[in-house]
């Protein structure tokens, strides 16, 4: 599989600050790379450096293979990108300012291309109006737009949901696996927010004050062993008495939304599930699930428990 | 002398109107112009007019009236010879006319009179307002007019200066003038050479307003 | 290349603001006309004052080919101030707007956008003096006739035959037109620090005034600066209006009374548009791009 990211020592100095340090990772071909971090962590310097919009103190980026600083227009061609709160020219309206990037990004766009593009936006009946008048969320439609009508290989998000309601940051987390998984793409995407990620991304790189703290699949994440499994019962309130009498008191995890969480090592959900009915509570359903952002706060509070318990 | 003066006036008399074209170049320090094309237009006693076709002439203040004729009066005054001068290689008797009438605008005029040829090849006139004007004449195929081929008019200039704020004109490359330049700076002349006279064919007195 | 000139000339021509500019050139230029239509005479007795004590002028003095020399005068101090609008909004304005970082990350160099935006803003910039000079000299050709040009400098008269002017006035445009363009590359070369324009078309209109300042006061201290500041050269439009005199002080039609001073002037100017163009390519090429 064909590396499209490759990152060595990476570093970023600014005049009282170190933004970046000696970051390394690579993306692979078809990758949705989640690229997570708290705010000032480094994602957005870094992905900045990988569109030229600031140079490296050091290091080396190649994209397709090719040396970023000597082969930059060639890769650039390649490269859509939609940098925080996607800005465009609010004077023009939406199709103008889609055939005018267009056209920056080295293709002659024909009137078909263009709607095509604003219809996969959702933006076709807003054609001609002008962008002055678009809510933040079709601006922000409108920036993946203008960062896919050149058909890149390479899509840079950087904080794509900044300011979107519910509904936008669905139509996006929706987007980016179309991208990936129907027209094969390869997306880096960051965020500080690890709910959008949890839902998209196949390999994650947290990074913190400007250097990585982890990198690799998703799942390669947790330690295997464990999960943590929801359960939904007839009677939470009496399900929770008879598990905290129980020996499994210990396994207890945070409540959320009417469902009770459990953390233990996968092989022992059997023997959960005979507890269970032993103890005559009535299950509705179990469900082995586990959540990246448990594991980002862990990390990056450099907490290793998790204090939240509900009763 | 009254009988010379009489009788030059007399000659100049047989010119009832005339309408000239001519060159006139302005010499004065203060100013940079071309020689432009000038038609010059008379018409008895003292109607006179000096154009520029479609242009913008420069004349001396006051002695627009470049023509003898309204410098000669035969009446009120008194002709005092004052003896005799060499104008341009002719010899020419000097006659002062002083004006009887104490209301005219002339103080005195001298005139240089070619005799033989009934001629005036200079004179100088000082009136109240615009001070002290010499005009030299010199003639060609309209002598027997006392019409001039060529008139040399000669005044006083003032000092020119206008504020370099107005002008915005930033460069002070001004060398300070010598005495014999601040002199040569007070005087100007207006030359104008006739070329065609066209002599007693009428012309309207609304032309003049 | 072509293709970022073009998209450059297009945002430039599409936006409303860009437009303030004719509308402010042909607002001030038709009111100078009206009033001196009304009054020219009274405008024309005042300059006439000095000189008329000596001389008598006849002739149509107010005619469109001064009217545009006084109009020049007065317009070519303040329209520096329209072409910053535009010119040092090239880079504030992209950065204000967020729209610099999706433009940096196209695949064109840093240096072939900056020589777009500057060849746009000159475009601009020519446009108006195009315009300003339909207005001023065409417009008032036709409204107050052609003539002899009569001018006033501080300490002489120049009286150019009215076939003699027409040319003059094509050099003193062009010439305006590098004067304005060297404005645009100052515009330019400061829209590069800020992220929003109105800090950049202050202070374009702040070194203009300031070096206008020093270029006219006659302080010994400020004259060895003078030739080495870009308004000094800016006001040389005016040589194309004076003339060379021969021996016998008659004036010597189709000359230029110091030729020298004009390509001197001109040459200073091209140096500063060159300086300022380069040294925001240069800058602009090392900036971090973080807006």
């Amino acid at each position: 599989m064909q590396q499209i990211v490759q990152v060595k020592g990476l570093t970023k100095l600014f005049k009282n600050l170190t933004a970046v340090k000696d970051l390394s990772f690579s993306v692979n071909e078809g990758d949705v790379y989640g690229f997570l971090g708290q705010n000032g962590a480094g994602k957005s310097t870094s992905i900045r450096m990988m569109l030229t919009l600031i140079e490296p103190t050091s290091g080396q980026i190649e994209l397709f293979g090719m040396d970023l600083a000597r082969n930059r227009r060639e890769i650039l061609r390649n490269v859509g990108a939609v940098i925080e709160k996607p800005d465009v020219y609010k004077y023009l309206s939406a199709y103008e300012n889609l055939e005018l990037f267009a056209r920056l990004s080295g293709i002659k766009p024909s009137k078909k291309l263009l709607m095509d593009q604003l219809e996969m936006v959702g933006l076709a009946a807003r054609a001609n109006d002008r962008v002055k008048t678009f809510s933040q969320g079709m601006k922000q439609r409108l920036g993946i737009g203008i960062a896919l009508v050149h058909n890149p290989q390479l899509i840079l998000l950087d904080e794509p949901t900044n300011g979107l309601d519910p509904q936008g940051i669905a139509d996006i987390r929706n987007l980016i696996l179309h991208l990936s998984r129907d027209l094969k793409k390869t997306i880096v995407v960051s965020s500080h927010l690890l709910s959008e990620i949890e839902q998209v991304a196949t390999r994650v790189l947290i990074i913190d004050k400007g250097q990585k703290l982890i990198e690799g699949n998703a799942t390669e994440l947790f330690d295997p062993a464990q999960t943590i499994v929801e359960l939904q019962t007839m009677d939470n309130v009496f399900a929770l008495e008879q598990l905290k009498a129980s020996p499994w008191s210990e396994n207890l995890q945070a409540q959320r939304s009417s469902a009770i969480l459990i953390k233990l090592n996968r092989t022992e959900i059997p023997a959960l599930h005979t507890a269970l009915a032993a103890m005559q509570i009535q299950l509705l359903s179990l469900q082995p699930r586990h959540s990246l952002e448990d594991f980002f706060l862990q990390i990056t509070s450099g907490n290793q428990h998790v204090d939240t318990y509900t009763n | 002398m009254t009988s010379l003066v009489t009788k030059v006036k007399a000659k100049l008399d047989q010119v009832n109107d005339y309408e000239a074209e001519g060159n006139m170049k302005t010499d004065v320090s203060f100013i940079k112009a071309p020689i432009g094309k000038v038609k010059v237009y008379f018409k008895k006693p003292n109607k006179f007019r000096l154009k520029k076709e479609g242009g913008i002439s420069l004349l001396p203040k006051g002695g627009v009236s470049v023509n003898m004729s309204t410098i000669i009066t035969t009446s009120d005054f008194v002709a005092l010879a004052a003896g005799e001068a060499d104008v341009e290689g002719f010899k020419t008797k000097i006659v002062k006319l002083l004006p009887t009438n104490e209301a005219s605008e002339i103080v005195i005029t001298t005139l240089y009179i070619d005799e033989p040829n009934l001629l005036v090849r200079k004179a100088i006139t000082t009136t109240k307002e615009n001070g002290t004007y010499e005009m030299q004449m010199s003639y060609g195929a309209y002598a027997n007019f006392g019409l001039p081929q060529k008139v040399i008019f000669s005044f006083n200039t003032k000092d020119y200066k206008l504020p370099k704020g107005i002008t915005l004109e930033f460069d002070d490359n001004e060398k300070p003038l010598s005495e014999a330049q601040k002199l040569k700076n007070k005087k100007g002349r207006v030359e104008i050479t006739y070329a065609n006279y066209v002599v007693n064919k009428g012309i309207a007195d609304s032309f003049f307003k | 290349m072509w293709t970022l000139i073009q998209i450059e000339l297009y945002k430039i021509f599409r936006r409303p603001r860009t437009y303030i500019a004719f509308i402010a050139v042909a607002a001030l230029i038709t009111i100078i006309q009206f009033g001196l239509k009304l009054d020219g005479k009274s405008y024309t007795d005042f300059l006439m004052k000095d000189i008329g004590g000596t001389m008598e002028i006849d002739g149509n003095i107010l005619n469109g080919y001064l009217i545009c020399y006084i109009m020049l005068q007065l317009l070519l101090v303040h329209v520096p101030l329209l072409v910053a609008l535009i010119a040092a909004d090239m880079i504030s304005g992209e950065a204000n707007m967020g729209t610099l970082r999706l433009l940096i990350s196209k695949p064109f160099s840093r240096t072939e956008l900056l020589l777009a935006k500057f060849f746009a803003s000159t475009v601009y910039t020519l446009l108006l003096l195009v315009w300003l000079a339909i207005l001023a000299l065409f417009l008032s050709l036709w409204i107050f006739g052609t003539g002899d040009m009569f001018l006033m400098k501080s300490s002489y008269v120049v009286l150019l035959s009215e076939n003699d002017v027409f040319w003059r006035y094509v050099g003193a445009f062009v010439f305006a037109a590098l004067a304005m363009v060297t404005v645009a590359a100052l515009g330019f070369f400061l829209s590069i620090f800020a992220e929003n324009s109105i800090g950049p078309i202050v202070a374009t209109m702040s070194v203009i005034v300031f070096f206008t300042i020093l270029s006219t006061l006659n302080i010994p201290i400020f004259n060895a600066l003078k030739p080495y500041l870009f308004t000094t050269h800016m006001i040389s439009w005016k040589e194309f209006f004076d003339i060379q005199v021969n021996d016998a002080n008659e004036a010597i039609v189709g000359s230029i009374q110091n030729p020298q001073k004009i390509v001197n002037s001109a040459l200073v100017l091209v140096l500063h548009i060159i300086g300022f163009v380069g040294g925001s390519i240069w800058i602009f090429n090392k900036k971090d791009v973080l807006s």
